[in-house]
């Protein structure tokens, strides 16, 4: 057993993620009729960064990630703060109403958003593929979850803790962003890599709303395999995943400890 | 959670008058308009468009109309009779239970492999974390170029088989939905396994030292003590599994789009093709369809599952 495992556990990172990971790369690196049909053999001559730049280019990468980051800064923090703010009323606030808000407020863990009467309601707003219009459906999106991370959190915290910056005279808003909301850090940070996960990832709610108005990296991707799939421009797709999908495993890398306890810790009790 | 805010609720009545007070006070220090904005954001992103989904899946609204009229039950007549609304929500149901599967069987058997603490398993769970952090639509072209028939894996098998294999892993109106669930397991089951993970983790080494004294074996301890005492985190992982392939799109869009034949047509693949041809009302019907199988399966899957958890 102990010498068993080491090379059950190589061997299983090796076919499950080594042998995807590895026709992505070889494939990025081939010329357009080498990579008609994509396998797992090496390019012959590596094309890797002509490919690169070819879908920097025309995949319009520059904007695309701007735009991913002009609809999910502003998403998160605005979800993050309001949700809390929120819970720290649900969650010290005790009454018949208050259970009613609270079960209402985090239906949306389990409901499915109304994707197609939303882009009714925008366009009816005069939000209809604007970034506000984005945001605002992320944020109605992923309200529950923070509500429902954030409420279970605060009732861990002591009351006496609000209760000596109330004697001190502290108004309500005082002791929410002075005292609870700097408590909250471990919470925040697991739903902030969640959500951001989820919404930097995001095309199918993307289609509906900003579809063909602003771009983002996976709407762009969505665009250029599209138009990829009917030309067998393989190796074009390959690159663009490559490149899109760098910030994302470099902040992984940097944060990768902090990650996988921040995920882990809200799921088991 | 529920049941805990309910009791703290039946509590709250004050029956002195100092109680009385305090609950005033009570309310001052935590004010309801705290509550306002965050409640505004759900009213109108979240339950509006809900309630919307009630009242357009039955209009004719659609980009041939110029006005939007009511038409009565015609859209749900419509879907069923042509068959898609049945169909749809039979294939949605089939990939969510096997991509709960799926997902969970990969997931803990990748828990149970790479639990020591050594510098291998930390390295390989960094890795299967990868495609959790990936987008989903990446993942499905990766894979769409993998199962071709002269793609990546048909060249594996042949390698090993020793002769050439041509197999259309996308390309069966039987089959191919099974294949799809097992690209979305393998996107998520990095997740799952975190999971696993941290409850195998909460087990106190008492009780298994304890198995271990009375002569239990692997097999068994993992049967009659580690499995069980892993129910939250079963509870959990099948809960956001049957949730986030329900709500599915990326992969299969990305791998089959739908076919071959429409047999991998998630609700979610009809709501953006009709709403793509300007068909608005039939995609508000589908929408409501998902919204009712959901809010209908969630809820009882998620109290049988704490229930079980409540029994061990």
């Amino acid at each position: 057993m102990r010498y068993v495992q080491p090379v059950v556990a190589i061997a299983l990172v090796v076919l499950l993620l080594g042998v995807p990971f590895w026709l992505v790369v070889v494939t990025a690196g081939k010329s357009q009729s080498e990579a008609l049909n994509p396998n797992l053999s090496t390019p012959s001559h590596w094309h890797l960064w002509d490919n690169f730049s070819t879908v920097f280019q025309e995949g319009h990468m520059t904007p695309a990630f701007f735009g991913s980051l002009l609809i999910m800064i502003p998403a998160v923090a605005g979800v993050l703060v309001l949700g809390a703010m929120a819970s720290w009323v649900l969650a010290r606030r005790k009454s018949r109403t208050i259970a009613f808000v609270y079960a209402l407020a985090i239906s949306g863990l389990v409901l499915p958003p109304a994707v197609v009467t939303i882009v009714l309601l925008l366009r009816q707003l005069g939000l209809a593929g604007t970034a506000l219009g984005m945001i605002g459906v992320y944020m109605g999106m992923y309200m529950s979850t923070v509500i429902f991370f954030v409420t279970g959190f605060v009732r861990t915290i002591p009351l006496e803790l609000e209760e000596a910056a109330r004697v001190d005279g502290a108004s309500p808003p005082r002791v929410f962003f002075r005292i609870i909301l700097p408590l909250l850090g471990p919470t925040i940070s697991t739903a902030t890599i969640l959500i951001c996960l989820y919404i930097w990832n995001d095309v199918f709610y993307a289609l509906f709303v900003i579809g063909g108005r602003i771009d983002t990296l996976p709407l762009n991707l969505y665009q250029v395999a599209s138009a990829g799939l009917y030309l067998n421009n393989w190796h074009l797709i390959f690159a663009y995943i490559i490149l899109m999908s760098l910030p994302l495993l470099v902040t992984f890398g940097l944060l990768q400890r902090r990650i996988i306890s921040g995920v882990t810790s809200g799921a088991v009790k | 959670m529920t049941t805990t805010q309910l009791t703290r609720a039946e509590a709250a009545p004050p029956r002195t008058v100092a109680r009385a007070g305090r609950t005033v006070r009570h309310r001052q220090d935590h004010p309801a308009w705290f509550l306002v904005p965050a409640l505004a954001v759900l009213l109108v992103f979240f339950f509006v468009p809900t309630i919307y989904n009630f009242v357009y899946a039955f209009t004719n609204w659609s980009s041939f109309h110029a006005a939007i009229s009511f038409v009565g039950i015609d859209n749900f007549k419509d879907l069923f009779t042509n068959g898609s609304l049945l169909k749809d929500l039979r294939i949605t149901l089939v990939y969510a239970v096997l991509v709960a599967i799926f997902q969970n069987l990969f997931g803990l058997v990748l828990a149970l492999v790479l639990e020591r603490d050594t510098m291998i398993n930390r390295f390989a769970r960094v890795a299967f974390f990868v495609p959790v952090v990936m987008s989903a639509l990446a993942v499905g072209y990766i894979f769409q170029a993998l199962l071709k028939p002269q793609g990546g894996l048909n060249e594996i098998l042949g390698f090993f088989l020793r002769h050439d294999v041509e197999v259309a892993w996308l390309g069966s109106t039987t089959w191919t939905i099974v294949v799809v669930a097992l690209i979305h397991a393998w996107k998520w089951m990095g997740l799952s396994m975190l999971i696993y993970l941290a409850g195998l983790k909460t087990i106190s080494e008492d009780v298994l030292e304890a198995s271990r004294l009375d002569g239990a074996g692997w097999w068994t301890t993992f049967r009659e003590i580690r499995f069980p005492l892993l129910a939250p985190a079963i509870t959990f992982n099948v809960a956001t599994a049957l949730l986030g392939s329900m709500n599915g799109f990326d992969i299969v869009q990305a791998t089959t789009g739908g076919g071959p034949g429409g047999t991998t047509e998630l609700l979610n693949i009809f709501i953006f093709r009709t709403f793509g041809q300007g068909l608005f009302a039939q995609a508000t019907t589908m929408s409501l369809a998902l919204f009712a199988m959901v809010a209908i399966l969630a809820f009882p899957v998620i109290r049988i599952l704490r229930k079980r958890e409540a029994v061990l």
